[in-house]
């Protein structure tokens, strides 16, 4: 005997898909619990990052209105999410070259929870990141100057873009036929990224095409908001730029504008991917 | 009424140059076994991915279930388990985590995930490696993970591609007795193999595949009849024409005829005291004989004759028995 396919209401269907995508997330974190070393770029990265550029860098670098460090921590923490954000990819693209991806798709599950899940384990990673750099920013001499609200605001803002970035890696992850060239999306495009921006040294002292390009660099608007959010210096707010006049808003809809990018093409790519 | 938990019609399926599946019909009635017969490449994979929503037919319709694989895909996932012929679950987790996570993606509850998993694990002897991680798993034992797995959420059709492919003997009678049992609770299955002897002895009906056809279909019984039955086997101490004339009324059939004329084969009919005649017939011609015997037909005879592995008309090497030739060649009367 042949049931009719049982009509179930939304919020139950809604429930269901949310299991999965925590089932999912159980799963990435049992990985990552099993293999520690994947976190290295969250966890040793941003300690060592931080220690080589506050007192190696930042003794050469002049930093108006503070030390170096209280103006470096923000730029670190975006260096960091930035470059960790390839994780999705790697991740995705381990998972697509196996047959795992096949078990899934004869499973009743909500498909794209295996995404979802993989950019839920990212972010906690990246609070994780975090946590490690703001520690180890404390240890060196950074302090927020705002209060509790504003503080946290600041990494708030940080988070949501680490988490658009991790749809980007993951559209370029599903795009990508092997981990290599993931990885060097990662070098090519994000190391990039992070580096012509206001992050770690003040813009001004750059060529004015290229200040522009940092100006209107995704992860100097971040950079700024994190600052102003904490009361550290922030050197570009005598940019004209109206993305430096107005981080935070410049940043969160960076964020969104990712996000409203990648996550419909990311699902299509998974969709492409694994249709044959 | 007959009802059918899995049909499929005209499914044609091409990969860039490759036909892979050129319009084959299957179906397998609720709670029986259809066994999917072919050599590599034949596209039993192919068409194993389809009926489980994996791969999109080109062409041809297929139900699982009652619900059409390509419009109602989630449907069909809701009463199918899969074991694929790729090992498909996590090897950086548990065999115990892999399969409560294939059960909590079923939608079974946590806590029936939980004793499912450690009921199969019994069943497929699992329970001492449940709590090891999958790289550190022979290659039997993660098939037969693989079998637990797509017996998770106790599926109504079950897919087993090649499913005993790798297990030593005592798996092997061991996973039969599983599906045997599954069956007598109702649950259809479809199974690819290699082996034979596997199709022989489990199937119900069995198709046999070869590049993207069904190139035959019946229960095991009715392919074995294709073969004409039961052969006789003669291997003589040395090439002697003499013994083709002395057998020639035992026989129902051309001659095969190899190793330079020391090998005879040839179909019979009746296979009572046939042995002990056609013994007596060439110790009468004065043939020297090494061997005889009666050969039942095995499925790998009707899979030879059916694949085009078949022997190919010859006439019998008269006077020029040092040429080279095939190990069989058939002669014609």
């Amino acid at each position: 005997m042949i049931a009719a396919a049982s009509p179930r209401s939304l919020p139950v269907r809604m429930a269901d898909g949310l299991r999965d995508v925590l089932v999912l997330t159980r799963r990435n974190l049992v990985h990552i619990a099993r293999e520690p070393m994947q976190l290295s770029d969250v966890t040793i990265q941003p300690v060592l990052f931080t220690l080589l550029f506050v007192y190696v860098f930042g003794s050469g670098i002049p930093v108006p209105g503070g030390t170096y460090a209280a103006f470096a921590i923000a730029g670190l923490l975006l260096l960091n999410l930035t470059t960790s954000s390839m994780g999705t990819a790697v991740g995705l693209t381990n998972d697509l070259s196996t047959g795992i991806i096949d078990r899934f798709r004869t499973l009743p599950m909500w498909s794209p929870a295996v995404l979802i899940g993989r950019s839920l384990t990212d972010l906690l990673a990246a609070a994780l990141c975090t946590l490690i750099v703001a520690g180890s920013g404390l240890v060196v001499g950074w302090r927020p100057a705002t209060g509790v609200t504003e503080t946290l605001a600041g990494f708030g803002v940080a988070l949501l873009f680490s988490y658009a970035l991790s749809w980007l890696a993951g559209c370029v992850g599903l795009w990508a036929r092997g981990v290599e060239t993931a990885q060097s999306f990662g070098f090519l495009v994000l190391f990039p990224l992070s580096f012509i921006s206001n992050a770690l040294v003040p813009t001004r002292g750059m060529p004015e095409w290229l200040r522009t390009i940092a100006d209107w660099n995704p992860v100097s608007a971040v950079t700024a908001a994190c600052r102003t959010l904490w009361g550290n210096p922030n050197p570009s707010a005598t940019s004209a730029a109206w993305s430096m006049q107005h981080p935070v808003w410049t940043a969160v809809a960076w964020s969104i504008a990712i996000l409203a990018v990648c996550l419909p093409l990311a699902s299509m790519l998974y969709r492409r991917r694994t249709t044959d | 009424m007959t009802e059918y938990m899995l049909e499929a019609a005209g499914i044609t399926k091409r990969f860039g140059t490759t036909q892979a599946l050129a319009g084959i019909d299957l179906a397998a009635p609720t709670g029986s076994i259809l066994g999917v017969l072919g050599p590599n490449g034949a596209g039993k994979t192919t068409a194993v991915r389809i009926l489980t929503t994996l791969t999109l037919p080109d062409s041809g319709q297929a139900r699982v279930a009652g619900h059409d694989v390509v419009r109602q895909p989630a449907a069909v996932r809701r009463h199918i388990g899969v074991a694929a012929q790729a090992a498909t679950l996590d090897e950086t987790l548990t065999g115990r985590q892999n399969l409560r996570m294939v059960g909590e993606l079923s939608r079974m509850r946590r806590q029936d995930a939980r004793v499912r998993a450690e009921e199969l694990l019994q069943t497929f002897e699992l329970s001492d490696a449940a709590g090891r991680v999958l790289k550190t798993y022979s290659g039997g034992m993660k098939r037969r993970l693989d079998l637990a797995a797509s017996m998770m959420a106790r599926p109504r059709v079950l897919f087993l591609d090649e499913p005993t492919t790798g297990l030593d003997p005592t798996s092997r009678l061991r996973v039969w007795s599983v599906i045997r049992g599954l069956v007598e609770d109702g649950v259809t299955v479809l199974l690819t193999t290699q082996y034979l002897d596997e199709a022989d002895r489990l199937a119900d009906r069995i198709v046999v595949i070869d590049h993207g056809r069904v190139i035959a279909e019946g229960t095991s019984q009715e392919l074995k009849r294709v073969t004409g039955g039961a052969r006789l086997e003669a291997t003589l101490m040395a090439p002697d024409p003499t013994a083709l004339d002395a057998l020639r009324p035992l026989v129902d059939g051309p001659f095969q005829v190899g190793e330079h004329g020391r090998r005879l084969r040839a179909p019979v009919r009746d296979t009572a005291g046939l042995l002990k005649r056609a013994v007596r017939a060439l110790d009468e011609a004065g043939v020297d004989l090494e061997d005889v015997a009666v050969h039942q037909p095995t499925l790998d005879d009707v899979f030879l004759r059916l694949t085009g592995a078949a022997t190919e008309p010859a006439a019998w090497p008269a006077g020029d028995r040092g040429s080279a030739e095939p190990a069989l060649q058939e002669v014609t009367r």
